[in-house]
C-alpha cells in the first residue's frame, strides 16, 4: 500500500507552449515567406517582364500585340497544339489500357510492367528523343520501317508520348485502384455484361481521372522543350520559342509572353479540374470492398499482350539510349567503347555537371522532403491560425499549375532583378534547389497530405492534453509512422531533381551546370553519343536510388510489422 | 525545423561564397569546348594567381548575353569570340580599348583598326563543306565543289547548317554569300538552299558531326571540327567550295569596367603571345601571328588564299537586319516546296 | 490497492460560453458546474454541441466568449497543455509506433527514468493490465485499448478526466461491463470528470449528474432519476427513455381535459394550458386490483413479448385514433388482442407542456 501518492511531475505548459508557438507560427510563416519568395513573386515577375517594354526585350503590350497577331506566333502556336493534343490522344487511351491492367485484371508479373513503366520518369525529356533518334533518324536501326526520317512532328509526338506516359499512368493507375466491389456484384446480379458494367461504373468513377491526365498530358507536352530541341527539326514550337528568345537572343521580354502564353492551358485545365471536383465530390465510400477481379483466361491474354507491347517499346527506347551511349562511333564502328563517358573533353559542363546534379538532387529530397512534409503537416494538424492555413494551401497549389519552363523564366525576371537583394541566389545552387522545391512542391505535398490524413485526427489533441509539446509529438510519433511517405517523397524529389531541365536551364552558371542540362548543351554541339551518355547516367543513377529508397522502405515497413498490423490503411 | 535551416545555411555557404585567395576571371567564350582545357591550363600556369572560370555558348547566344548584360557585365575578358560580334560590343562602348605585349607581332588584317585595338585577332575559322562519302556513294549522291552545287535538286533534304542567329559560323557563311554574290543574289541563292535543307541547327560545329555520323551527308559548318572528326576516322571530305571561304577571326577582348582589369590584361597579354598561338595552330590553319601556322594535312596547302576578301565593318554593322531577314524567310517556316 | 493516485479532483466551472461556426450556432450561452470528484455525463443527439463543449474545455476549441474555471484557476484562454486535464478519446487515439509502455509514459515528461516506470506500471495495475508493457496498440483489443487509453490519461495526474464517447468503439456485450469498471475506477480516484455521449443507457449508468443538450443549450442539467422523471422540457422527455404523448386542455390548477376525459394532475405537473400531456408506458397500471385514480376504459391492440417485461399498444376509449404504450411485467399482461381493458394514469407520473 502506498501512501500519498503524488508523483512530482514539472508542469512544462510554459516551455512547452513557446517552443510549439515557434515550430507552428514559426513554421508557417517560413513557409509563406518561402511559398512567397519561390512561387509567388517570381510568377509576379513573368507579369511584370512581358508587359514592361524595355528596349531590346521583346515585351510590352505593343510588342504582345504584334507577337499574338504575327503568322510566325499563329504557326508555333499551331504546332504546339496539334503536337500536344495528338500526344494527349495517343497517351490517355493506352495509359488507361496498362492501368486497367494492372489494377483490374489478373495477369503476371505487375510489380515488372509497373517497374518498367516508370522508366522514363528517371531520365530528362531528351532521352526519349535522343533514343529515337539513333532509332529512327537518317542512320536509325530501325530507319527502313518510316517512309521519312523522324525529325519532326512525328518526332515531338513520340518523343513526348514515351515522356509523358507514366505521369499519365499514375493517376489513372490511382484512380482504378479505388473500385468499390459492392457495386459489381451487385451489377452483376442484375446480369450485366462486363461492358455495361464498364460503362456504368468504372469509366464514371475515372471519367474525372481521365480528364486530368489528358490535361496534364497536355501541359507537360505544350511546356517541354527537350523533346523537340532533339527531334523536332524544323518543326517548332512555343516552348522551344521561348528557350530560345531567353537563352539565345536573351530577349526576356519575348520569353515572358510566351511564358504567359504556356500558363493559359495549365491554367485553365488546372480551373477546370478543381471544378469537377468540387462539383462531384468523392464517390467512394469509406466501406467500399476491395475489388478483386475474377479470373478470366481470354482479358488476361490481351491484356498481357498490351502491357508488354508497350514494355516492350520502353524497352527497346530506353535500351537503344544505352547501348548508343556505348558505341564508339555511330553508325560506322559499332564496337563499345566508354569514350563517351569521358566527359570531361566535352561541352557541357563534364563530370561537375553529374556532381552538381547529385548535390542539387540531394539537397533538394533532403531539405525538400523535411519541408514539405513538416509545412503538411502544420497545415493539416495544426487547427489555429485558420486564414493562414488557406493561404498556405492555396499557395502550395500554384506550382501545380505552373509549368517548370515558366517558373524558371519567373526566376530569371525575379532574381536577376536590379537592385533585388536575393540577387546574390542567382546563378547558385541554392537557387536551383529552391527551384526545384517549388516546382515539385504540390505532388510531394499532396503525399504528405494524404498519408497525414490517414493518422487519427486526434492525436495531436490527445498529445497536448499529455502536455506533450507539438514538435515533440511530431518526431516522436507522425515522422515515423509516416516514414514510408516520406521515403516516397525524397525519392519524388531526388528522381525529379536529377531530371530536371526546364526550369534549370534559365538559371545554372558555369559552376552550377546540371547533368541534364550537359545533355542538352552536349546534344546541341553535336555530341549526340555524349547526350546520350549523360542521359544513361542519370537514368542509373534515378533507378539506383529509386530502388535503395524502396529497399529503405521495405525495411523501415517490416521492423514496423508489429504495430502496423491493424493500423489504418496498411 | 533548425535541421533544415542548418542545412540551408550550409549550402549558402557552400556555394554562394568563393573564399579563394586567387582573382577569379569570368571569361566568355565560343570556343569549342575541347579546346578550352588546354588554354586554361597553359594561361593558368603563366599567371598562378588567376584562375579562368569560363562562361562558354555558342556564338550567337554569348553574343546576345554580353549584350543583355551591358549595364552590368558578369564577363571580365572575352577569349575566343567572333571579331563581328566584337565589333558590335566596339559600337556599344563596351570594350576597353587594350594594345597587349606582342601586338606588333599580330597581322594587321587581325586585329581591331583602332589603336589602342578594342580587339585582338588569335587565329581564323572558315566555312567548310562536310561532305559523307559512304553516305553519298549509299545514296548516290555526287560530290559538290561550289557553294552554287548546294542548290542541285539531288540534295533536298540531305543538307544541314547553322542557325546564323545563334552560330557564328552560320554568320560567316550568311554575311560571305551575300558579299560574295551580291546582296539580292545572295538571298536567292539562301532561298534555294533552303529547298534542300534538312535541318537548321544551333551550332556551328553540329552540321559537321551530323555529316560525320551519316544522319545528314552534306554539313555546312568550319574546318576545326572537320579536321577533328577525319582524324576520328570519319568518313569525310572537306569541301572548301570555289567561290571563295566566308570566315571570322576568333579574338580577345577587355570588358570595360571589369574589376580585374589587371588580371583581363594579362589574359589579353597571352591570348596574342607567341605560347598562345603555338597552342592555336594545334587547331587553326591561320594564326593572327603570321609564320607559326604549321599546314594541316587535312587542308590544303593554298587555304589561306581561299578565304574571302571579307569586309568585318559591314557585316557587324548589317548583323541585326541580315539577321532579321533571315528569320523572317527562314525560321518557323516548315512547309517547303 | 492505491487510493491516491490522483491529485483530489478539482470543481469545474463553465460560464455563458458561446460558440459559433458561421452562421450555425454550436454553444448557446452554456453553463455547467461540475463537483469535484463528480462525473457528469453530456448526454443529447449529434450535434447538439455536446462534443463542441467538450473541446473547448480541451481547449481545442476557443469559445466565442464565456468563462471556464478549473479549481481556482481560469483557463478559458489557457492552450490545451496548459489545462491540466486527461482525455480518452472515442478513437482512444493510442500513438501506434509506441508500445503500451510509452503510451502511458507519453505525457511524464521531466521525471526521471525510474520514477517513469514505476508510475507507467502504476497506472497499468490500475487498469489491470500489468505485462502488457511491450505490446503495441494493435496487439491489444478494443477494451484493452481504451484501458491503456485511460492509463495514458490519468498518468500525469491531472485534476480533470474528459471522456469522449469512450464506449462507442465497444461491443454492445463488453460495453455495459465496461462502464461499471470505469465508473467504479473514478470514484475511487475521486477525478471531476465530464463524459460525451450519445447513449441515454451509458448516462444513466455513469453518470451523478447528466446534462441534456439540444441545439447548443443545456435543456437540463439534474440527477439522472430526475431526468427520468421529471424531464424539465419536451426534447428531455422525448430524449430519454420512452413517452406517451396526449393532447390535452387544462380545466382547472388540478384537472385537464384529454379527449372525452378529465385527468387530475399532480400539483407539480406543470404549468401550460394546452398542449401535450406526457406519460412513461412504465408508469401505466392495467386492471389495477384497487381502485385508483384516472381509471379509464381502453382496448388492447398488440401485444409484444420482451423477455422481462411486455409492452402493450391500446387505445383509450375516449380517445380513438391514439395508440398509447404500456410496459409491465409479463405476469399483469392480459392475454389477447382487442381484449377490453382499465387503465390507470396515475396523477404523479403525468406531465404538461405546451
Amino acid at each position: 500500500m502506498a501512501a500519498e501518492m503524488t508523483l512530482p511531475i514539472p508542469r512544462q505548459a510554459s516551455r512547452a507552449e513557446t517552443g510549439d508557438r515557434i515550430f507552428v507560427l514559426g513554421g508557417k510563416l517560413l513557409w509563406l515567406l518561402l511559398l512567397g519568395v519561390a512561387v509567388l513573386l517570381p510568377l509576379l515577375a513573368i507579369f511584370w517582364r512581358g508587359f514592361s517594354s524595355d528596349a531590346g526585350q521583346g515585351g510590352g503590350l505593343v510588342a504582345a500585340r504584334e507577337l499574338v497577331t504575327s503568322a510566325n506566333f499563329h504557326w508555333l502556336l499551331g504546332n504546339s497544339l496539334k503536337v500536344s493534343l495528338s500526344v494527349a490522344a495517343i497517351v490517355v487511351p493506352l495509359a488507361y489500357l496498362f492501368a486497367y491492367a494492372l489494377q483490374r485484371t489478373l495477369i503476371p508479373g505487375k510489380a515488372i510492367w509497373r517497374g518498367l513503366s516508370l522508366l522514363p520518369l528517371m531520365a530528362p525529356s531528351m532521352l526519349p528523343g535522343i533514343a529515337l533518334v539513333y532509332l529512327f533518324g537518317n542512320q536509325g536501326m530501325l530507319r527502313g520501317l518510316l517512309s521519312d526520317n523522324i525529325y519532326g512532328f512525328w518526332g515531338i509526338v513520340l518523343g513526348e508520348v514515351i515522356y509523358t506516359f507514366p505521369h499519365a499512368l499514375m493517376i489513372l493507375l490511382s484512380a482504378l485502384s479505388l473500385a468499390d466491389a459492392r457495386l459489381f456484384d451487385a451489377a452483376s446480379s442484375m446480369g450485366a455484361s462486363p461492358a455495361r458494367a464498364f460503362r456504368s461504373i468504372t469509366w464514371p468513377a475515372t471519367r474525372q481521372a481521365v480528364f486530368a491526365a489528358f490535361c496534364l498530358v497536355f501541359t507537360l507536352t505544350i511546356t517541354d522543350f527537350g523533346v523537340p530541341v532533339v527531334v523536332g527539326g524544323d518543326y517548332q514550337v512555343l516552348a522551344l520559342e521561348a528557350y530560345k528568345a531567353v537563352v539565345g537572343q536573351q530577349q526576356f521580354g519575348r520569353g515572358a509572353l510566351i511564358g504567359m502564353v504556356l500558363l493559359l492551358p495549365a491554367l485553365f485545365s488546372f480551373g477546370v479540374d478543381a471544378w469537377l471536383r468540387r462539383r462531384h465530390g468523392d464517390s467512394m465510400s469509406g466501406r467500399a470492398q476491395v475489388f478483386q477481379p475474377a479470373p478470366s483466361r481470354l482479358r488476361d491474354a490481351c491484356y498481357l499482350a498490351i502491357v508488354l507491347l508497350i514494355c516492350a517499346v520502353l524497352l527497346l527506347v530506353f535500351g537503344m539510349a544505352v547501348y548508343s551511349s556505348l558505341v564508339k562511333f555511330w553508325p560506322y564502328n559499332l564496337s563499345l567503347s566508354l569514350n563517351h563517358y569521358q566527359f570531361e573533353d566535352t561541352a557541357g559542363g563534364g563530370w561537375l555537371a553529374y556532381r552538381n546534379s547529385l548535390t542539387m538532387a540531394l539537397c533538394t529530397a533532403l531539405i525538400g522532403s523535411v519541408l514539405i512534409f513538416t509545412g503538411a503537416y502544420l497545415m493539416e494538424k495544426t487547427k489555429s491560425q485558420k486564414g493562414l492555413n488557406l493561404a498556405l494551401r492555396m499557395l502550395s497549389f500554384v506550382p501545380m499549375a505552373v509549368p517548370g519552363l515558366v517558373l524558371g523564366l519567373g526566376y530569371v525576371f525575379f532574381f536577376n532583378l536590379n537592385g533585388n537583394p536575393l540577387h546574390v541566389f542567382y546563378g547558385t545552387m541554392t537557387l536551383l534547389v529552391v527551384c526545384t522545391i517549388a516546382h515539385y512542391l504540390t505532388t510531394a505535398q499532396m503525399t504528405a497530405t494524404t498519408a497525414l490524413r490517414q493518422l487519427d485526427s486526434e492525436f495531436e489533441a490527445a498529445a497536448l492534453s499529455l502536455k506533450a509539446p507539438l514538435y515533440r509529438h511530431y518526431l516522436r510519433v507522425t515522422v515515423p509512422i509516416c516514414l514510408p511517405a516520406l521515403l516516397d517523397i525524397v525519392r519524388y524529389l531526388f528522381v525529379s531533381g536529377m531530371t530536371t531541365v526546364s526550369a534549370a536551364i534559365f538559371l545554372y552558371s558555369p559552376d552550377t551546370i546540371l547533368a541534364a542540362v550537359a545533355v542538352l548543351n552536349m546534344d546541341d554541339a553535336g555530341n549526340v553519343g555524349g547526350a546520350a551518355a549523360m542521359s544513361t547516367l542519370i537514368l542509373f543513377t534515378s533507378v539506383s536510388v529509386s530502388l535503395l529508397l524502396a529497399w529503405a522502405s521495405r525495411g523501415a515497413l517490416r521492423r514496423s510489422q508489429a504495430w502496423r498490423q491493424t493500423a489504418p490503411g496498411q | 525545423m533548425f535541421k533544415p535551416l542548418a542545412l540551408v545555411a550550409a549550402v549558402l555557404t557552400a556555394f554562394s561564397l568563393n573564399a579563394f585567395a586567387k582573382t577569379e576571371l569570368t571569361v566568355y567564350t565560343a570556343l569549342e569546348a575541347e579546346q578550352l582545357k588546354t588554354y586554361k591550363q597553359a594561361f593558368e600556369k603563366a599567371n598562378p594567381d588567376i584562375e579562368i572560370k569560363w562562361v562558354r555558348d555558342s556564338t550567337g547566344i554569348i553574343t546576345a548575353k554580353l549584350l543583355a548584360e551591358k549595364d552590368r557585365p558578369h564577363a571580365d575578358v572575352v577569349w575566343g569570340l567572333a571579331a563581328s560580334s566584337l565589333a558590335i560590343l566596339d559600337q556599344q562602348g563596351m570594350l576597353d580599348n587594350y594594345a597587349p605585349k606582342d601586338l606588333d607581332k599580330i597581322g594587321k588584317n587581325y586585329r581591331d583598326a583602332a589603336n589602342p585595338p578594342a580587339w585582338v585577332g588569335m587565329d581564323v575559322w572558315a566555312a567548310t563543306i562536310c561532305f559523307n562519302t559512304v553516305e553519298a556513294e549509299k545514296q548516290g549522291l555526287s560530290k559538290p565543289v561550289s557553294w552554287q552545287d548546294l542548290t542541285k535538286p539531288e540534295y533536298k533534304g540531305k543538307i544541314v547548317m547553322p542557325n546564323p542567329a545563334s552560330s557564328g559560323t552560320g554568320f560567316l557563311d550568311v554575311s560571305a554569300w551575300l558579299q560574295t554574290f551580291g546582296e539580292k543574289q545572295g538571298w536567292q541563292y539562301m532561298d534555294d538552299l533552303h529547298q534542300n535543307i534538312g535541318q537548321y541547327v544551333h551550332s556551328g560545329s553540329k552540321p559537321c558531326k551530323l555529316a560525320a555520323s551519316g544522319e545528314f551527308p552534306i554539313g555546312i559548318s568550319f574546318e576545326y571540327p572537320a579536321v577533328q572528326l577525319k582524324r576520328q576516322g570519319a568518313p569525310l571530305d572537306i569541301i572548301l567550295p570555289k567561290e571563295g571561304l566566308g570566315w571570322d577571326i576568333e579574338a580577345t577582348a577587355v570588358i570595360k569596367g571589369t574589376p580585374h582589369a589587371d588580371a583581363a590584361k594579362k589574359l589579353a597579354d597571352f591570348s596574342a603571345s607567341t605560347a598562345a598561338m603555338d597552342l592555336y595552330k594545334e587547331n587553326f590553319a591561320v594564326l593572327a601571328q603570321p609564320g607559326i601556322a604549321k599546314p594541316q594535312t587535312e587542308l590544303p596547302a593554298d587555304y589561306e588564299q581561299r578565304l574571302i576578301k571579307n569586309d568585318f565593318a559591314w557585316a557587324s554593322k548589317s548583323r541585326d537586319s541580315i539577321l532579321t531577314e533571315w528569320r523572317k524567310r527562314y525560321d518557323g517556316k516548315s512547309e517547303k516546296q | 490497492m492505491n487510493t491516491a493516485l490522483t491529485h483530489p479532483g478539482a470543481p469545474m466551472t463553465v460560464r455563458g460560453i458561446q460558440k459559433r461556426f458561421g452562421a450555425f450556432t454550436a454553444l448557446d450561452n452554456v453553463s455547467l458546474d461540475v463537483a469535484a470528484g463528480e462525473l457528469v455525463c453530456l448526454l443529447g443527439p449529434s450535434g447538439c454541441g455536446k462534443t463542441t463543449l467538450l473541446r473547448c474545455i480541451a481547449g481545442l476549441e476557443r469559445q466565442d466568449s464565456g468563462e471556464l474555471r478549473l479549481g481556482n484557476r481560469d483557463v478559458s484562454l489557457l492552450p490545451p497543455q496548459a489545462r491540466d486535464y486527461g482525455i480518452l478519446f472515442q478513437s482512444y487515439a493510442l500513438f501506434p509506433n509506441l508500445t503500451v509502455e510509452a503510451n502511458i509514459g507519453y505525457g511524464l515528461t521531466g521525471s526521471g527514468r525510474d520514477e517513469v516506470r514505476k508510475r507507467v506500471g502504476q497506472m497499468l495495475e490500475l487498469v489491470g493490465l500489468l505485462g502488457s508493457e511491450k505490446k503495441y496498440p494493435g496487439q491489444l483489443s478494443g477494451g484493452q485499448q481504451q484501458r491503456v487509453a485511460l492509463a495514458r490519461a490519468l498518468a500525469p495526474a491531472p485534476s480533470l478526466l474528459l471522456l469522449d464517447e469512450p464506449m462507442s468503439a465497444l461491443d454492445a456485450r463488453v460495453r455495459e461491463h465496461l462502464c461499471t469498471e470505469l465508473r467504479q475506477l473514478q470514484r475511487r480516484l475521486g477525478i471531476t470528470t465530464l463524459m460525451v455521449t450519445h447513449n441515454q443507457d451509458e448516462a444513466m449508468l455513469m453518470a451523478d449528474r447528466i446534462a441534456v443538450m439540444n441545439n447548443g443549450k443545456v435543456e437540463q442539467y439534474a440527477t439522472p432519476q430526475e431526468i427520468y422523471d421529471r424531464p424539465a422540457t419536451p426534447f428531455v422527455a422525448e430524449f430519454v427513455g420512452q413517452g406517451n404523448w396526449l393532447p390535452f386542455n387544462r380545466n382547472s390548477a388540478s384537472h385537464a381535459q384529454v379527449g372525452g376525459m378529465n385527468m387530475r394532475l399532480a400539483d407539480d405537473a406543470g404549468v401550460a394550458t394546452s398542449g401535450r400531456l406526457f406519460c412513461r408506458p412504465e408508469a401505466i397500471s392495467v386492471n389495477p386490483p384497487v381502485h385508483e385514480e384516472n381509471l379509464f376504459p381502453a382496448k388492447v391492440r398488440e401485444i409484444t413479448f420482451l423477455g422481462n417485461r411486455c409492452r402493450m399498444s391500446f387505445e383509450l376509449e375516449q380517445l380513438p385514433g391514439h395508440p398509447l404504450l404500456a410496459e409491465l411485467a409479463p405476469e399483469a399482461m392480459p392475454r389477447l388482442g382487442g381484449q377490453e381493458i382499465w387503465v390507470a394514469l396515475p396523477p404523479r407520473s403525468l406531465q404538461v407542456f405546451a
